[in-house]
Protein backbone atom coordinates (compact mmCIF):
# COMPACT_ATOMS: atom_id res chain seq x y z
CA UNK A 1 0.00 0.00 0.00
CA UNK A 2 1.10 3.25 -0.86
CA UNK A 3 2.12 5.48 2.40
CA UNK A 4 -0.32 8.32 2.68
CA UNK A 5 -1.49 11.23 5.26
CA UNK A 6 -4.34 10.74 7.59
CA UNK A 7 -6.32 14.06 7.67
CA UNK A 8 -9.76 15.15 9.63
CA UNK A 9 -11.12 18.31 9.08
CA UNK A 10 -13.14 20.58 11.70
CA UNK A 11 -16.27 21.13 9.03
CA UNK A 12 -17.37 19.62 5.59
CA UNK A 13 -16.08 22.75 3.87
CA UNK A 14 -12.44 21.95 5.59
CA UNK A 15 -12.33 18.55 4.29
CA UNK A 16 -13.64 19.96 0.44
CA UNK A 17 -10.71 22.55 0.55
CA UNK A 18 -8.36 19.62 2.11
CA UNK A 19 -8.99 17.74 -0.79
CA UNK A 20 -8.99 20.69 -3.64
CA UNK A 21 -5.27 20.38 -2.24
CA UNK A 22 -4.13 17.01 -2.48
CA UNK A 23 -5.08 16.51 -6.21
CA UNK A 24 -4.21 12.44 -5.64
CA UNK A 25 -6.08 12.28 -2.04
CA UNK A 26 -9.77 10.74 -1.27
CA UNK A 27 -12.27 11.17 0.80
CA UNK A 28 -12.63 8.15 3.83
CA UNK A 29 -16.45 6.75 4.46
CA UNK A 30 -16.38 3.63 5.51
CA UNK A 31 -13.25 2.23 4.25
CA UNK A 32 -15.04 -1.16 2.96
CA UNK A 33 -14.13 -0.52 -0.57
CA UNK A 34 -11.14 2.21 -0.49
CA UNK A 35 -9.17 0.17 2.11
CA UNK A 36 -9.51 -2.61 0.19
CA UNK A 37 -8.41 -1.47 -2.89
CA UNK A 38 -5.55 0.05 -1.13
CA UNK A 39 -4.80 -3.03 -0.05
CA UNK A 40 -4.59 -3.84 -3.81
CA UNK A 41 -2.64 -1.44 -5.34
CA UNK A 42 -5.65 -0.40 -7.21
CA UNK A 43 -6.25 3.16 -5.61
CA UNK A 44 -2.99 4.92 -4.45
CA UNK A 45 -4.05 7.86 -2.57
CA UNK A 46 -1.74 10.01 -0.80
CA UNK A 47 -3.67 12.07 1.46
CA UNK A 48 -6.88 10.01 2.99
CA UNK A 49 -9.65 12.87 3.98
CA UNK A 50 -12.21 11.17 6.95
CA UNK A 51 -15.29 11.88 6.65
CA UNK A 52 -17.20 9.37 7.94
CA UNK A 53 -18.07 11.29 10.88
CA UNK A 54 -17.89 14.28 9.15
CA UNK A 55 -20.75 14.39 6.96
CA UNK A 56 -24.16 14.28 8.21
CA UNK A 57 -25.33 10.93 9.44
CA UNK A 58 -29.26 12.56 10.28
CA UNK A 59 -32.20 10.79 8.09
CA UNK A 60 -34.40 14.12 8.04
CA UNK A 61 -38.06 14.75 6.88
CA UNK A 62 -38.88 16.49 3.39
CA UNK A 63 -41.54 19.13 3.08
CA UNK A 64 -42.88 16.94 0.29
CA UNK A 65 -43.03 13.60 2.69
CA UNK A 66 -39.92 12.46 0.91
CA UNK A 67 -36.83 11.89 2.99
CA UNK A 68 -32.86 13.47 3.40
CA UNK A 69 -30.77 10.89 4.15
CA UNK A 70 -27.01 12.30 5.41
CA UNK A 71 -23.84 11.32 3.29
CA UNK A 72 -22.73 9.52 6.81
CA UNK A 73 -25.52 7.53 7.75
CA UNK A 74 -24.29 3.68 7.21
CA UNK A 75 -25.99 1.39 4.95
CA UNK A 76 -27.54 -0.67 8.45
CA UNK A 77 -28.89 2.47 9.85
CA UNK A 78 -30.84 3.15 6.95
CA UNK A 79 -31.97 -0.28 6.11
CA UNK A 80 -33.34 -0.39 9.42
CA UNK A 81 -34.79 3.46 9.24
CA UNK A 82 -38.55 2.99 10.27
CA UNK A 83 -39.53 5.83 7.68
CA UNK A 84 -37.53 4.29 4.88
CA UNK A 85 -39.09 0.21 5.46
CA UNK A 86 -42.64 2.03 5.51
CA UNK A 87 -42.22 4.45 2.82
CA UNK A 88 -39.41 3.40 0.46
CA UNK A 89 -38.79 -0.50 0.98
CA UNK A 90 -37.10 -1.10 -2.49
CA UNK A 91 -34.77 0.71 -1.09
CA UNK A 92 -34.35 -1.31 2.50
CA UNK A 93 -34.58 -4.48 0.78
CA UNK A 94 -31.80 -2.92 -1.79
CA UNK A 95 -29.63 -1.92 1.21
CA UNK A 96 -30.02 -5.78 2.91
CA UNK A 97 -29.63 -7.50 0.16
CA UNK A 98 -26.20 -5.80 -0.30
CA UNK A 99 -22.73 -7.26 1.28
CA UNK A 100 -22.93 -8.85 4.88
CA UNK A 101 -24.22 -7.44 8.39
CA UNK A 102 -20.53 -5.88 9.28
CA UNK A 103 -20.02 -4.28 6.09
CA UNK A 104 -23.23 -2.36 6.10
CA UNK A 105 -22.00 -1.31 9.91
CA UNK A 106 -19.31 0.46 8.44
CA UNK A 107 -20.63 1.67 4.61
CA UNK A 108 -21.39 4.79 4.33
CA UNK A 109 -24.32 6.30 2.47
CA UNK A 110 -21.94 8.29 0.42
CA UNK A 111 -19.11 5.70 -0.24
CA UNK A 112 -21.92 3.19 -1.35
CA UNK A 113 -22.70 4.90 -4.50
CA UNK A 114 -19.08 5.71 -5.46
CA UNK A 115 -18.21 2.17 -4.73
CA UNK A 116 -16.18 0.68 -7.79
CA UNK A 117 -16.94 -2.55 -9.84
CA UNK A 118 -16.35 -5.66 -8.73
CA UNK A 119 -14.46 -6.48 -12.42
CA UNK A 120 -11.80 -8.95 -11.60
CA UNK A 121 -9.24 -7.50 -14.17
CA UNK A 122 -9.79 -4.13 -12.27
CA UNK A 123 -8.92 -5.27 -9.15
CA UNK A 124 -5.99 -7.38 -10.13
CA UNK A 125 -2.78 -4.59 -10.91
CA UNK A 126 -1.04 -7.49 -13.16
CA UNK A 127 -3.86 -7.22 -15.32
CA UNK A 128 -5.18 -5.10 -18.76
CA UNK A 129 -7.47 -2.95 -17.49
CA UNK A 130 -9.14 0.34 -18.86
CA UNK A 131 -10.76 1.42 -15.73
CA UNK A 132 -7.61 0.99 -13.60
CA UNK A 133 -4.72 2.02 -16.37
CA UNK A 134 -6.49 4.06 -19.12
CA UNK A 135 -5.37 2.37 -22.45
CA UNK A 136 -3.71 -0.46 -21.31
CA UNK A 137 -6.74 -2.85 -22.49
CA UNK A 138 -9.29 -4.56 -21.07
CA UNK A 139 -8.76 -8.11 -20.30
CA UNK A 140 -12.59 -8.86 -19.81
CA UNK A 141 -13.58 -8.76 -22.90
CA UNK A 142 -12.25 -12.08 -23.92
CA UNK A 143 -11.27 -12.86 -20.87
CA UNK A 144 -13.67 -13.92 -17.76
CA UNK A 145 -16.74 -12.11 -18.15
CA UNK A 146 -20.08 -14.18 -16.86
CA UNK A 147 -20.66 -11.06 -14.67
CA UNK A 148 -20.63 -8.11 -17.15
CA UNK A 149 -22.25 -5.77 -18.42
CA UNK A 150 -25.30 -6.39 -21.28
CA UNK A 151 -26.56 -2.60 -21.79
CA UNK A 152 -24.81 0.56 -22.60
CA UNK A 153 -20.86 -0.80 -22.89
CA UNK A 154 -18.31 0.33 -24.61
CA UNK A 155 -16.43 -2.55 -26.70
CA UNK A 156 -13.90 -1.64 -29.39
CA UNK A 157 -12.22 -4.75 -29.44
CA UNK A 158 -9.65 -6.34 -26.51
CA UNK A 159 -7.35 -3.88 -26.98
CA UNK A 160 -9.44 -0.76 -27.77
CA UNK A 161 -8.93 2.39 -25.19
CA UNK A 162 -12.04 2.63 -24.67
CA UNK A 163 -13.52 -0.58 -24.10
CA UNK A 164 -15.02 -1.30 -20.67
CA UNK A 165 -18.27 -3.95 -19.67
CA UNK A 166 -18.02 -3.53 -16.25
CA UNK A 167 -20.89 -3.42 -14.18
CA UNK A 168 -21.64 -1.01 -11.24
CA UNK A 169 -22.21 -3.13 -8.25
CA UNK A 170 -24.38 -0.73 -6.02
CA UNK A 171 -27.69 -2.50 -4.95
CA UNK A 172 -28.67 0.71 -3.26
CA UNK A 173 -27.82 2.85 -5.89
CA UNK A 174 -30.12 1.02 -8.48
CA UNK A 175 -33.06 1.30 -5.86
CA UNK A 176 -32.29 5.35 -5.40
CA UNK A 177 -32.03 5.91 -9.24
CA UNK A 178 -35.72 4.22 -9.39
CA UNK A 179 -36.66 6.33 -6.40
CA UNK A 180 -35.45 9.65 -8.58
CA UNK A 181 -33.22 10.18 -5.94
CA UNK A 182 -30.91 13.53 -5.47
CA UNK A 183 -27.57 14.51 -4.70
CA UNK A 184 -26.35 17.23 -3.01
CA UNK A 185 -22.50 17.64 -3.53
CA UNK A 186 -20.05 20.24 -1.97
CA UNK A 187 -17.48 21.31 -4.06
CA UNK A 188 -14.48 23.62 -4.05
CA UNK A 189 -17.07 25.83 -5.94
CA UNK A 190 -19.60 25.22 -3.64
CA UNK A 191 -23.30 23.35 -3.76
CA UNK A 192 -24.95 21.81 -6.51
CA UNK A 193 -27.10 19.35 -6.72
CA UNK A 194 -27.94 16.72 -9.43
CA UNK A 195 -30.20 13.82 -10.56
CA UNK A 196 -28.34 10.44 -8.95
CA UNK A 197 -29.41 8.96 -12.85
CA UNK A 198 -26.55 11.76 -13.74
CA UNK A 199 -24.45 10.63 -11.58
CA UNK A 200 -23.18 7.51 -12.66
CA UNK A 201 -21.47 7.41 -16.39
CA UNK A 202 -21.72 4.91 -19.01
CA UNK A 203 -18.13 3.87 -20.04
CA UNK A 204 -18.30 6.04 -23.47
CA UNK A 205 -14.83 6.81 -24.84
CA UNK A 206 -12.98 7.41 -20.94
CA UNK A 207 -13.89 3.85 -18.76
CA UNK A 208 -11.62 5.46 -15.99
CA UNK A 209 -14.40 8.10 -14.71
CA UNK A 210 -17.23 6.17 -12.92
CA UNK A 211 -18.98 9.46 -12.15
CA UNK A 212 -19.59 12.93 -13.44
CA UNK A 213 -18.45 14.66 -9.83
CA UNK A 214 -15.40 16.37 -10.11
CA UNK A 215 -12.37 15.97 -7.87
CA UNK A 216 -12.86 17.20 -4.28
CA UNK A 217 -16.76 16.96 -4.09
CA UNK A 218 -18.20 15.36 -1.45
CA UNK A 219 -21.80 14.15 -1.48
CA UNK A 220 -23.14 15.30 1.68
CA UNK A 221 -26.66 13.98 1.07
CA UNK A 222 -29.05 11.97 -0.70
CA UNK A 223 -33.02 13.50 -1.35
CA UNK A 224 -35.53 11.10 -1.64
CA UNK A 225 -39.06 12.39 -3.05
CA UNK A 226 -42.06 10.68 -1.94
CA UNK A 227 -42.81 7.70 -3.64
CA UNK A 228 -46.37 6.95 -2.82
CA UNK A 229 -46.64 3.71 -4.41
CA UNK A 230 -45.83 -0.13 -3.11
CA UNK A 231 -42.28 -0.52 -4.34
CA UNK A 232 -40.29 -3.52 -3.89
CA UNK A 233 -36.11 -5.22 -4.63
CA UNK A 234 -34.89 -8.12 -6.11
CA UNK A 235 -31.84 -9.71 -6.98
CA UNK A 236 -30.53 -13.09 -8.56
CA UNK A 237 -27.22 -13.96 -7.42
CA UNK A 238 -25.21 -17.02 -7.48
CA UNK A 239 -25.45 -18.07 -3.70
CA UNK A 240 -28.46 -17.12 -1.43
CA UNK A 241 -26.88 -14.46 0.55
CA UNK A 242 -23.39 -12.28 0.61
CA UNK A 243 -22.87 -11.82 -3.23
CA UNK A 244 -23.39 -9.58 -5.82
CA UNK A 245 -26.40 -9.35 -8.42
CA UNK A 246 -26.18 -11.37 -11.40
CA UNK A 247 -29.06 -8.86 -12.20
CA UNK A 248 -31.43 -7.12 -9.56
CA UNK A 249 -34.17 -5.00 -10.38
CA UNK A 250 -35.87 -2.24 -8.49
CA UNK A 251 -39.52 -1.81 -9.38
CA UNK A 252 -42.72 0.52 -8.39
CA UNK A 253 -45.89 0.43 -9.72
CA UNK A 254 -49.06 1.89 -9.53
CA UNK A 255 -52.19 0.81 -11.07
CA UNK A 256 -55.73 2.32 -11.24
CA UNK A 257 -59.06 0.45 -12.69
CA UNK A 258 -56.74 -2.84 -14.00
CA UNK A 259 -54.44 -0.18 -15.81
CA UNK A 260 -50.52 0.81 -15.18
CA UNK A 261 -50.92 4.83 -13.89
CA UNK A 262 -47.19 4.85 -12.64
CA UNK A 263 -43.88 2.49 -13.11
CA UNK A 264 -40.56 2.86 -11.97
CA UNK A 265 -37.56 0.83 -13.19
CA UNK A 266 -34.23 0.11 -12.74
CA UNK A 267 -31.94 -2.78 -13.36
CA UNK A 268 -28.78 -3.54 -11.50
CA UNK A 269 -26.03 -6.01 -12.37
CA UNK A 270 -26.29 -5.00 -15.96
CA UNK A 271 -24.59 -2.18 -16.93
CA UNK A 272 -22.13 0.58 -16.23
CA UNK A 273 -24.33 2.35 -14.04
CA UNK A 274 -27.97 1.79 -12.42
CA UNK A 275 -29.96 1.34 -15.10
CA UNK A 276 -33.05 3.00 -15.74
CA UNK A 277 -35.15 0.87 -17.64
CA UNK A 278 -37.13 4.36 -19.33
CA UNK A 279 -38.02 2.26 -22.51
CA UNK A 280 -39.63 -0.12 -20.31
CA UNK A 281 -41.65 2.61 -18.29
CA UNK A 282 -42.77 4.28 -21.13
CA UNK A 283 -44.13 1.42 -23.01
CA UNK A 284 -46.02 0.14 -20.16
CA UNK A 285 -47.41 3.57 -18.87
CA UNK A 286 -51.30 3.06 -20.11
CA UNK A 287 -51.44 -0.61 -20.49
CA UNK A 288 -53.34 -2.91 -18.67
CA UNK A 289 -51.62 -4.29 -15.53
CA UNK A 290 -51.03 -7.38 -17.50
CA UNK A 291 -48.15 -10.32 -17.67
CA UNK A 292 -48.58 -9.57 -21.78
CA UNK A 293 -48.09 -5.66 -21.00
CA UNK A 294 -45.10 -6.75 -18.41
CA UNK A 295 -43.10 -8.74 -21.12
CA UNK A 296 -43.19 -6.32 -23.79
CA UNK A 297 -42.31 -3.77 -21.52
CA UNK A 298 -39.39 -5.93 -20.55
CA UNK A 299 -38.57 -6.63 -24.53
CA UNK A 300 -38.65 -3.14 -25.49
CA UNK A 301 -35.81 -2.28 -22.66
CA UNK A 302 -33.83 -5.47 -23.40
CA UNK A 303 -34.02 -5.23 -26.99
CA UNK A 304 -30.39 -2.87 -27.63
CA UNK A 305 -28.85 -6.07 -24.94
CA UNK A 306 -25.27 -6.74 -26.62
CA UNK A 307 -24.28 -9.77 -24.36
CA UNK A 308 -20.61 -10.97 -24.64
CA UNK A 309 -19.81 -14.42 -24.85
CA UNK A 310 -20.37 -16.34 -21.16
CA UNK A 311 -23.41 -13.78 -20.24
CA UNK A 312 -26.09 -13.95 -22.49
CA UNK A 313 -28.30 -15.60 -19.39
CA UNK A 314 -28.47 -12.42 -18.59
CA UNK A 315 -31.13 -11.38 -21.35
CA UNK A 316 -33.55 -13.59 -19.81
CA UNK A 317 -33.08 -13.47 -16.33
CA UNK A 318 -33.41 -9.89 -16.52
CA UNK A 319 -36.64 -10.24 -18.30
CA UNK A 320 -38.26 -13.07 -16.46
CA UNK A 321 -37.22 -10.61 -12.77
CA UNK A 322 -39.16 -7.51 -14.37
CA UNK A 323 -41.82 -9.65 -15.37
CA UNK A 324 -42.16 -11.60 -12.12
CA UNK A 325 -41.46 -8.71 -9.82
CA UNK A 326 -44.40 -6.40 -11.20
CA UNK A 327 -46.40 -9.21 -11.86
CA UNK A 328 -45.74 -9.35 -7.80
CA UNK A 329 -46.57 -5.93 -7.40
CA UNK A 330 -49.78 -5.80 -9.17
CA UNK A 331 -51.09 -8.81 -6.93
CA UNK A 332 -50.06 -6.91 -4.04
CA UNK A 333 -52.14 -4.44 -4.98
CA UNK A 334 -55.35 -6.29 -5.76
CA UNK B 1 3.60 7.56 8.05
CA UNK B 2 3.79 7.35 12.02
CA UNK B 3 0.96 8.24 14.01
CA UNK B 4 0.06 8.37 17.79
CA UNK B 5 -3.03 6.36 18.46
CA UNK B 6 -4.94 5.22 21.60
CA UNK B 7 -6.70 1.69 21.18
CA UNK B 8 -9.51 1.18 24.08
CA UNK B 9 -9.16 -2.66 23.50
CA UNK B 10 -11.63 -5.20 25.71
CA UNK B 11 -11.75 -2.49 28.65
CA UNK B 12 -7.99 -1.34 28.64
CA UNK B 13 -6.46 1.90 26.62
CA UNK B 14 -3.62 0.72 24.75
CA UNK B 15 -1.37 3.70 23.59
CA UNK B 16 0.52 3.12 20.07
CA UNK B 17 2.16 4.68 17.34
CA UNK B 18 1.17 2.70 14.13
CA UNK B 19 2.09 3.97 10.11
CA UNK B 20 -1.34 5.36 8.84
CA UNK B 21 -1.70 2.26 6.79
CA UNK B 22 -2.16 0.06 9.89
CA UNK B 23 -5.70 -1.94 10.09
CA UNK B 24 -7.50 -2.41 13.18
CA UNK B 25 -7.17 -6.26 13.03
CA UNK B 26 -3.16 -5.88 12.19
CA UNK B 27 -3.19 -3.49 15.47
CA UNK B 28 -4.43 -5.60 17.72
CA UNK B 29 -2.79 -8.96 16.22
CA UNK B 30 0.34 -7.96 15.42
CA UNK B 31 1.04 -4.78 17.83
CA UNK B 32 -0.83 -5.99 21.02
CA UNK B 33 -1.14 -9.39 20.80
CA UNK B 34 -4.97 -10.15 20.85
CA UNK B 35 -5.11 -12.89 18.37
CA UNK B 36 -8.71 -13.20 19.24
CA UNK B 37 -9.53 -12.03 15.73
CA UNK B 38 -7.99 -13.59 12.98
CA UNK B 39 -7.04 -12.86 9.85
CA UNK B 40 -9.09 -14.69 6.82
CA UNK B 41 -9.29 -13.06 3.94
CA UNK B 42 -7.85 -9.97 4.63
CA UNK B 43 -10.58 -8.19 2.30
CA UNK B 44 -14.06 -8.33 4.49
CA UNK B 45 -14.82 -11.54 2.46
CA UNK B 46 -14.75 -14.25 4.89
CA UNK B 47 -15.43 -12.29 9.09
CA UNK B 48 -12.76 -14.32 10.52
CA UNK B 49 -11.48 -10.64 11.72
CA UNK B 50 -15.13 -9.58 12.78
CA UNK B 51 -15.14 -7.15 15.99
CA UNK B 52 -17.57 -5.07 18.09
CA UNK B 53 -16.66 -1.37 17.36
CA UNK B 54 -18.93 -0.04 20.15
CA UNK B 55 -21.17 -2.55 20.28
CA UNK B 56 -21.51 -2.74 16.40
CA UNK B 57 -20.08 -5.42 14.34
CA UNK B 58 -17.72 -4.30 11.89
CA UNK B 59 -14.68 -6.40 9.67
CA UNK B 60 -11.28 -5.00 11.72
CA UNK B 61 -9.75 -6.05 8.09
CA UNK B 62 -11.38 -3.02 6.57
CA UNK B 63 -10.96 -0.15 9.52
CA UNK B 64 -7.72 1.42 9.56
CA UNK B 65 -6.80 1.79 13.20
CA UNK B 66 -6.06 5.78 12.93
CA UNK B 67 -9.82 6.01 12.04
CA UNK B 68 -11.16 4.28 15.34
CA UNK B 69 -10.40 7.32 17.80
CA UNK B 70 -11.75 6.33 21.31
CA UNK B 71 -14.56 3.35 19.82
CA UNK B 72 -14.74 0.92 22.53
CA UNK B 73 -13.32 -2.26 20.64
CA UNK B 74 -14.37 -5.63 21.57
CA UNK B 75 -12.74 -8.94 20.71
CA UNK B 76 -14.38 -12.22 21.60
CA UNK B 77 -11.63 -12.33 24.16
CA UNK B 78 -13.38 -9.11 25.73
CA UNK B 79 -16.77 -10.87 25.77
CA UNK B 80 -15.69 -13.09 29.12
CA UNK B 81 -16.15 -10.81 31.66
CA UNK B 82 -13.72 -11.74 34.42
CA UNK B 83 -12.82 -14.63 33.31
CA UNK B 84 -16.38 -16.21 33.02
CA UNK B 85 -17.35 -16.79 29.42
CA UNK B 86 -19.86 -15.15 27.52
CA UNK B 87 -23.50 -16.76 26.81
CA UNK B 88 -22.12 -17.52 23.05
CA UNK B 89 -19.09 -18.97 24.45
CA UNK B 90 -20.61 -21.27 26.73
CA UNK B 91 -23.62 -21.62 24.20
CA UNK B 92 -21.02 -22.48 21.36
CA UNK B 93 -19.48 -24.93 23.41
CA UNK B 94 -22.55 -26.63 24.73
CA UNK B 95 -24.00 -27.20 21.27
CA UNK B 96 -20.28 -28.16 19.29
CA UNK B 97 -20.52 -25.83 17.38
CA UNK B 98 -16.68 -24.57 18.04
CA UNK B 99 -14.73 -25.52 15.34
CA UNK B 100 -11.19 -25.03 13.70
CA UNK B 101 -10.84 -21.98 15.93
CA UNK B 102 -9.89 -19.87 12.61
CA UNK B 103 -13.78 -18.47 12.26
CA UNK B 104 -15.18 -19.02 15.38
CA UNK B 105 -13.97 -15.92 17.50
CA UNK B 106 -15.79 -14.05 14.54
CA UNK B 107 -18.60 -16.54 14.44
CA UNK B 108 -18.61 -15.30 18.44
CA UNK B 109 -18.54 -11.38 17.77
CA UNK B 110 -20.81 -11.88 15.06
CA UNK B 111 -23.24 -13.61 16.85
CA UNK B 112 -23.42 -10.86 19.21
CA UNK B 113 -23.97 -8.22 16.88
CA UNK B 114 -26.83 -10.58 15.32
CA UNK B 115 -28.45 -10.26 19.38
CA UNK B 116 -27.89 -6.70 19.61
CA UNK B 117 -29.81 -5.39 16.34
CA UNK B 118 -32.29 -8.06 16.84
CA UNK B 119 -33.25 -6.57 20.14
CA UNK B 120 -33.45 -3.25 18.39
CA UNK B 121 -35.84 -4.33 15.84
CA UNK B 122 -33.43 -4.41 12.44
CA UNK B 123 -34.77 -6.44 9.34
CA UNK B 124 -32.76 -8.70 7.38
CA UNK B 125 -33.08 -9.83 3.73
CA UNK B 126 -35.42 -12.56 5.17
CA UNK B 127 -37.37 -10.72 7.03
CA UNK B 128 -41.26 -10.62 5.69
CA UNK B 129 -42.69 -7.63 7.14
CA UNK B 130 -40.21 -5.04 6.96
CA UNK B 131 -42.95 -2.44 8.28
CA UNK B 132 -43.19 -4.79 11.66
CA UNK B 133 -41.23 -3.42 14.60
CA UNK B 134 -40.22 -6.67 15.86
CA UNK B 135 -37.56 -9.70 14.70
CA UNK B 136 -38.01 -12.81 15.76
CA UNK B 137 -34.73 -15.00 15.38
CA UNK B 138 -36.02 -17.71 13.65
CA UNK B 139 -33.20 -20.19 11.90
CA UNK B 140 -33.81 -18.35 8.56
CA UNK B 141 -33.40 -15.02 9.97
CA UNK B 142 -30.13 -16.33 11.79
CA UNK B 143 -28.83 -17.87 9.22
CA UNK B 144 -28.88 -15.32 6.90
CA UNK B 145 -27.70 -12.90 9.58
CA UNK B 146 -24.94 -14.75 9.94
CA UNK B 147 -24.05 -15.07 5.95
CA UNK B 148 -20.98 -12.63 6.36
CA UNK B 149 -19.34 -15.39 7.69
CA UNK B 150 -18.16 -17.70 5.93
CA UNK B 151 -16.43 -21.37 7.02
CA UNK B 152 -14.31 -22.86 4.49
CA UNK B 153 -15.07 -26.26 5.83
CA UNK B 154 -18.60 -25.40 5.69
CA UNK B 155 -18.94 -27.13 9.19
CA UNK B 156 -21.66 -24.70 9.96
CA UNK B 157 -24.56 -26.74 11.20
CA UNK B 158 -24.08 -26.16 14.79
CA UNK B 159 -23.78 -22.14 15.54
CA UNK B 160 -27.77 -21.77 14.43
CA UNK B 161 -28.75 -23.72 17.11
CA UNK B 162 -25.75 -22.36 19.37
CA UNK B 163 -27.26 -18.87 18.31
CA UNK B 164 -30.77 -19.63 18.71
CA UNK B 165 -30.21 -21.09 22.35
CA UNK B 166 -28.73 -17.22 23.57
CA UNK B 167 -31.50 -15.83 21.74
CA UNK B 168 -33.85 -17.57 23.74
CA UNK B 169 -32.54 -17.60 26.71
CA UNK B 170 -32.13 -13.72 26.29
CA UNK B 171 -35.71 -12.93 24.91
CA UNK B 172 -35.03 -12.28 21.54
CA UNK B 173 -36.93 -15.40 20.19
CA UNK B 174 -39.84 -17.02 22.08
C1 LIG C 1 -17.05 -8.69 0.55
C2 LIG C 1 -17.91 -7.54 0.11
C3 LIG C 1 -19.18 -7.78 -0.41
C4 LIG C 1 -19.98 -6.73 -0.80
N1 LIG C 1 -21.22 -6.99 -1.33
C5 LIG C 1 -21.99 -5.96 -1.78
C6 LIG C 1 -23.24 -6.19 -2.40
O1 LIG C 1 -23.70 -7.32 -2.52
N2 LIG C 1 -23.94 -5.11 -2.83
C7 LIG C 1 -23.48 -3.84 -2.71
O2 LIG C 1 -24.16 -2.91 -3.13
N3 LIG C 1 -22.29 -3.60 -2.14
C8 LIG C 1 -21.54 -4.62 -1.68
N4 LIG C 1 -20.33 -4.36 -1.13
C9 LIG C 1 -19.78 -3.02 -1.22
C10 LIG C 1 -20.09 -2.13 -0.05
O3 LIG C 1 -21.46 -1.84 -0.09
C11 LIG C 1 -19.26 -0.86 -0.24
O4 LIG C 1 -17.92 -1.19 0.00
C12 LIG C 1 -19.66 0.26 0.68
O5 LIG C 1 -21.01 0.62 0.50
C13 LIG C 1 -18.80 1.48 0.46
O6 LIG C 1 -19.09 2.43 1.46
P1 LIG C 1 -17.91 3.04 2.37
O7 LIG C 1 -18.51 4.11 3.20
O8 LIG C 1 -17.18 1.97 3.09
O9 LIG C 1 -17.02 3.67 1.22
P2 LIG C 1 -15.45 3.92 1.14
O10 LIG C 1 -14.74 2.66 0.88
O11 LIG C 1 -15.01 4.74 2.31
O12 LIG C 1 -15.41 4.86 -0.14
C14 LIG C 1 -15.78 4.43 -1.43
C15 LIG C 1 -15.50 5.58 -2.40
O13 LIG C 1 -16.34 6.68 -2.12
C16 LIG C 1 -15.58 7.85 -1.84
N5 LIG C 1 -16.37 8.55 -0.81
C17 LIG C 1 -16.77 8.05 0.40
N6 LIG C 1 -17.62 8.90 1.00
C18 LIG C 1 -17.76 9.97 0.15
C19 LIG C 1 -18.53 11.18 0.19
N7 LIG C 1 -19.34 11.49 1.20
N8 LIG C 1 -18.43 12.06 -0.86
C20 LIG C 1 -17.62 11.77 -1.91
N9 LIG C 1 -16.88 10.65 -1.98
C21 LIG C 1 -16.95 9.76 -0.98
C22 LIG C 1 -14.23 7.37 -1.42
O14 LIG C 1 -13.23 8.31 -1.72
C23 LIG C 1 -14.09 6.11 -2.29
O15 LIG C 1 -13.67 6.48 -3.57
C24 LIG C 1 -19.51 -5.40 -0.68
C25 LIG C 1 -18.25 -5.15 -0.15
C26 LIG C 1 -17.45 -6.20 0.25
C27 LIG C 1 -16.10 -5.91 0.82
S1 LIG D 1 -14.50 -4.49 -18.05
FE1 LIG D 1 -13.81 -2.41 -17.54
S2 LIG D 1 -13.08 -2.67 -15.45
FE2 LIG D 1 -13.11 -4.76 -16.34
S3 LIG D 1 -11.10 -5.09 -17.32
FE3 LIG D 1 -12.42 -4.24 -18.88
S4 LIG D 1 -11.94 -2.05 -18.72
FE4 LIG D 1 -11.29 -2.92 -16.81
S1 LIG E 1 -10.12 -11.17 7.36
FE1 LIG E 1 -11.55 -9.58 7.53
S2 LIG E 1 -13.26 -10.41 6.54
FE2 LIG E 1 -11.76 -11.90 6.10
S1 LIG F 1 -14.43 -24.44 11.06
FE1 LIG F 1 -13.39 -22.60 10.74
S2 LIG F 1 -13.12 -22.57 8.64
FE2 LIG F 1 -14.41 -24.26 8.92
Amino acid sequence: MREFRYERAPDVAGAVALLAGAPEGAFLGGGTNLVDLMKLGVATPDVLVDVRELVSREITELPDGGLRIGAGVPNADLAADRRVRERFPVLAQALLAGASGQLRNRATTGGNLLQRTRCGYFTDVTKPCNKRSPGSGCGALEGVHRNHAILGQTIAGSAGPATCVATHPSDMAVAMVALDAVVRVLGPDGERSLPLAGLHRLPGDDPSRDTTLRHGELITAIDLPALGMPSRYRKVRDRASFAFALVSIAAALRVEDGVVRDVRLALGGVAHRPWRATAAEYVLRGLPATEASFAAAAESELEEATPLRDNGFKVPMARNLVVRTLLDLSEALR
Amino acid sequence: MDTQITLRVDGAAQPLTVDTRTTLLDALRERLRNTSPKKGCDHGQCGACTVLLDGRRVNSCLVLAVTVGDAEVTTSDGLAEGGRPHALHRSFVEHDAFQCGYCTPGQVCSAAGVLAEARAGWPSAVTADLAAGDVELSDAEIRERMSGNLCRCAAYANIVPAVAAVAESSGVRR
